[in-house]
This record gives structure tokens, C-alpha cells and sequence, in this order.
């Protein structure tokens, strides 16, 4: 039995071991990847000009449009998911904390929202702008992106609401606060660190994600100056400059890919060092 | 002190009325349902002004949840169904008309282990005054500091009243959270094991503070510590599965138990 015991504890530890490796190995291949295509491909006129001749066949030029536009539109969602996303975790965490099976109901469906592929976003985003005679732009790619991201803002900001113990909100009212000075002076405090985690969590989905602006924001060449004019997007520059015929415009590809990659990159680390650290 | 006590049948209940004070709180057929289980079985009971009151019984006997009914804080809790009636100065706190922030104010309270709101010291106190209506930096300050004295922090936190609450020690936020409440200037104070997490020195720091307080406040203290409640009682009730077996002024309680439970928990209690 103690054997048997033995050799089981050996077994599953070298499989946790083995699949952990392949995973750490995935992940630093594709870094790798990226990094041995673009990092060459990295300049300073790269990143400081908007392409020249065209982003499909245009040899000159850098990727700049798509930075600009891809911070643009991310900044843009999240503050706006923010503002809808703020309001709605307080009142389920404050207001709805009576009706335990509706909150289940509603996480249940903000958590199916959140697995909802960012394509069909897209097809969602672009139906209301043909119904509203509106065209590809900016303004129409922060309003799908906001949508998309808003559900994983809520659920985020709604998971460290939970942890608030119903002691410090016993405290809040026994000084005679009401529900909304409650939720706005203390809840909000308490969660903040948490929060800024929801916000950089949404802010990299938003950012990195093509499905939902390919039918929304359009593509440009240029950095738009306007919520009406369209524009590009770190991961579109990917999808259609890779699948250019011309390598200096592949290369600029990487580039995008590289620079994609580490803003992701420096946003989940960020977001894991703002952990509250109780 | 004129003990005079009346014995009322109820319901099979003995309730006495704990002595001929003036009545702050005055609780009557009070019963708290939740999900099937009885816990507060028909409780009526008088608590006097400038007192304090101990409510005395074992874990789970339903001290905690009298002591969340007085200041409707089991509106908090979906479960828990309160029929019955509670009067504080005359005025039935489950009335529908009655603003609850202002009856709340009525009473501060602390609970087993300090919940500091997530600001600076000063703010903490400045708060509940801020909720009241005072704006006046001049006189916020001027009760920060009083209140802080009254509780003998002051000394220790003067110079960092910026500083975050959370970053005291466990003592010193629980007697801040006892500050907190002061400062909105209520007539009862609702302990509830307010020194369980504390250790031994703090505690002390807080029941001696419960001694000065009483020419002033009604201080009702939950507690299962029968050390504790030899130490402080005026009065006692004492609770057992959510009815009151016994209450009356302290030494009656203490030295003359009159049935089999309260004896049993004297004698083993320590």
C-alpha cells in the first residue's frame, strides 16, 4: 500500500511537472518568436511615423496610426466601461445584496457575456451602426469594445466588492450613512486597489483584441483626429500587413506584434503588482 | 438602588424589568425568524438610561442578533424576519415614516474586531460629523481631538492623524472605531465582544473606558466572558436559545441566580 502510495505521488508530481513545463515552453516560444521577427524590425521611424504609400504596399513608414489608434480606442472603451461598470458592481454588492438568487442569476449572466466570442461583439457592433446610418470609425470601436469589455469590468470590480466584510459595511451604517454614501465614500475606497486590477484587466482585452473592431473602427493610414473618422488598430496592423506580399510590410507586422505583446505584458504584471496585498 | 421587581407572565416567559431607572430602550415581543429558526423568542425587556447592560449567554443564544435589532441592522441580513416592537426615547424604530440614518446615529457601535473605514485617522472621525451635517474644519478638528482623548488615543496617533487608519495596531483601531462613534454624539453605545480580538492591555483600555462613559451614555455590551461582565454590569440579561432566562441588576444576578441554566453557567463559566 505504501508502495503503491509512493510510486502515485511520483506519478502525478512528474505530470504536474511535465504539463507545466510544456506550457512555460509554449509561452517562451512564442515570445520568442515574435521577438526574433519584429525586434529587428524595430526602429524609431517604426514607431514615430504613420505608414507611407499605403499600409499594404507602401515599403516606408512605421506603424504609428495603429498605436495611436489602438490607445486611442482602448482608453476610450475602458473609461467609458468604467463609467457604465462603476455604478452597476456597487449596486449589486450594495442594492441587490438582499436578492442573493438574482445576484447569482446576474453574475451567471455577466460571466456568459464575458466567454462570448469578441467576433460576435463585432457583428453586434457593426448591426447598430448600419441601423444608426453611422460608418467605420473610432467612435463605433469604442462603443463594441466597451461592450465587450464591460461585462469582464463588472465581474472583476464585482469579485473585489464580495471580499468587503459585512463588518466594515455594519460600521458605515451604524455612523448613519445611507445606501449610496455606503457604497460611493466607503466601498469605493476600500476596493480601489482592486479596481485599478479591473481596469488594466479590461484595458488589455480591449487592447488587444481584432474581432470586434475588424467591422467596426475601420483601417487608416492615418492617426484619426476625430470619434467619426476611422481608425487603426495594433491588431489589425498584424492581420492585414502579414498578409502583405512585401516583407519590409510583414516586417512591420512583427513589429506591431512585439510592441502588442509587451504592453499586454506590462499590463498583467502591473495588474498582479497592484494586488491589494492582504 | 431601588430594585423593585415585577414579574409579568408571558407567554411562558418570565421577564422582569430590570430596575425602576428611566427607560432608554424599551423592547417588546420581539421575535426574529430566519429560514425556519426561532431566534429571538419573544423578548421583552426594559433597558434603563445611563446603565450598563449586559447581555450575558453562550455563543449562538441570540445576544448578537438583540443587539443588531436595536439599531435595524438586520435589514442587512435577507434572512432574518423581526416582528415585534422597539421603542428608543418613545420612538418605534421599525416605524416606516422614521428616517433609519437618524435613529442609527442615536446609537454607536462596535463590533468584535475594528472595521476602520478605508481613510486617514482623522477622517474616520470627521466622517460621521461630515454625515451629520457639519462643515466647519474648525470644529471637526476640535472634536477629533476630544474624542481621540476620550479614548486615549490621542497621544499615540497626534502626529499622523493623516495616515491611514488601517496601519494602527488591532488595539488602537478598535478604540478609533469607539472614537468614531462618540463622535456623532450618540446616546447608547452597542458593544458586541468588543474586546474578543483584542489583547489583554487594550481590552483593559476599552473597559475602562466603558466605566468613564456610562454618566453619559447607555452602553449596552454583548459578552460571553463572565469575567468581563462581573467587571462592567449594572444590569444583566441573560439569554439562552434565544429567550431570556433571567435579568435584573447585577449582584442579583451574580449572587442569587434563580435558575438551574444561569447557575450552571456561573459555576462553569469562569
Amino acid at each position: 500500500m505504501t508502495f503503491r502510495r509512493k510510486y502515485e505521488e511520483k506519478f502525478f508530481r512528474g505530470l504536474s511537472f511535465l504539463f507545466t513545463a510544456i506550457i512555460v515552453f509554449v509561452l517562451v516560444q512564442i515570445i520568442w518568436t515574435i521577438a526574433k521577427k519584429g525586434v529587428p524590425s524595430l526602429s524609431w521611424q517604426i514607431v514615430s511615423q504613420e505608414p507611407k504609400g499605403g499600409y499594404y504596399f507602401g515599403k516606408e513608414g512605421g506603424i504609428l496610426n495603429a498605436i495611436a489608434g489602438s490607445f486611442y480606442l482602448a482608453v476610450s472603451a475602458t473609461v467609458l466601461a468604467f463609467v457604465i461598470s462603476l455604478p452597476v458592481a456597487l449596486f449589486m454588492n450594495i442594492y441587490l445584496i438582499k436578492y442573493q438568487r438574482l445576484l447569482i442569476g446576474i453574475r451567471f449572466f455577466l460571466d456568459v457575456l464575458w466567454g462570448v466570442p469578441s467576433i460576435v461583439y463585432g457583428a453586434f457592433g457593426f448591426t447598430l451602426l448600419m441601423y444608426l446610418g453611422y460608418r467605420n470609425s473610432l467612435g463605433a470601436g469604442v462603443v463594441t469594445v466597451a461592450a465587450m469589455i464591460t461585462p469582464i469590468m463588472i465581474r472583476a470590480m464585482d469579485e473585489v466588492l464580495k471580499t468587503i466584510p459585512i463588518g466594515l459595511q455594519e460600521a458605515s451604517y451604524a455612523l448613519g450613512s445611507t445606501k449610496t454614501e455606503t457604497a460611493y465614500k466607503i466601498f469605493f475606497r476600500e476596493a480601489l486597489p482592486g479596481f485599478a486590477t479591473a481596469i488594466l484587466l479590461a484595458f488589455g482585452r480591449g487592447i488587444g483584441d481584432a474581432a470586434s473592431v475588424l467591422f467596426t473602427a475601420g483601417y487608416t493610414d492615418y492617426v484619426p483626429r476625430s470619434f467619426s473618422e476611422p481608425t487603426a488598430t495594433l491588431p489589425l496592423a498584424i492581420f492585414f500587413q502579414l498578409s502583405s506580399p512585401i516583407e519590409e510590410v510583414q516586417n512591420r507586422a512583427y513589429a506591431a506584434a512585439v510592441i502588442l505583446t509587451l504592453i499586454v505584458l506590462v499590463l498583467s504584471i502591473s495588474a498582479r503588482m497592484l494586488k491589494p496585498k492582504k | 438602588m431601588p430594585s423593585t421587581i415585577e414579574t409579568m407572565q408571558e407567554s411562558n416567559i418570565k421577564v422582569e424589568s430590570i430596575s425602576a431607572n428611566v427607560p432608554i430602550i424599551e423592547i417588546d415581543k420581539l421575535n426574529v425568524y430566519s429560514k425556519g429558526s426561532h431566534l429571538l423568542k419573544n423578548i421583552s425587556t426594559v433597558i434603563p438610561k445611563n446603565k450598563i447592560t449586559v447581555l450575558l449567554g453562550p455563543s449562538g443564544c441570540g445576544k448578537t442578533t438583540l443587539l443588531k435589532c436595536l439599531n435595524r441592522l438586520t435589514d442587512l441580513y435577507p434572512e432574518l424576519k423581526v416582528k415585534g416592537s422597539i421603542r428608543i426615547d418613545g420612538e418605534d424604530i421599525f416605524d416606516s415614516g422614521k428616517d433609519i440614518t437618524t435613529i442609527r446615529q442615536k446609537m454607536g457601535l462596535l463590533l468584535q474586531r475594528p472595521y476602520p473605514l478605508p481613510m486617514s485617522i482623522y477622517e474616520n472621525i470627521a466622517y460621521g460629523l461630515k454625515l451629520k451635517g457639519v462643515r466647519n474644519k474648525k470644529i471637526i478638528s476640535e472634536k477629533v481631538e476630544k474624542h481621540l482623548r476620550e479614548v486615549a488615543l490621542w497621544d499615540e496617533v497626534k502626529d499622523r492623524l493623516k495616515t491611514s487608519a488601517q496601519r494602527l495596531s488591532i488595539g488602537q483601531q478598535q478604540r478609533l472605531c469607539l472614537a468614531r462613534g462618540l463622535a456623532v454624539e450618540p446616546e447608547i453605545i452597542l458593544a458586541d465582544e468588543p474586546s474578543s480580538a483584542l489583547d489583554p492591555i487594550s481590552s483593559r483600555v476599552i473597559e475602562e473606558e466603558f466605566i468613564k462613559l456610562k454618566s453619559d451614555y447607555t452602553i449596552i455590551l454583548v459578552t460571553h466572558i463572565l469575567r468581563q461582565a462581573k467587571r462592567l454590569a449594572d444590569n444583566v440579561i441573560f439569554m439562552y436559545y434565544g429567550e431570556i432566562v433571567e435579568s435584573g441588576p447585577a449582584e442579583q444576578i451574580f449572587e442569587n441566580p434563580q435558575s438551574e441554566i444561569l447557575k450552571e453557567y456561573l459555576k462553569v463559566g469562569h
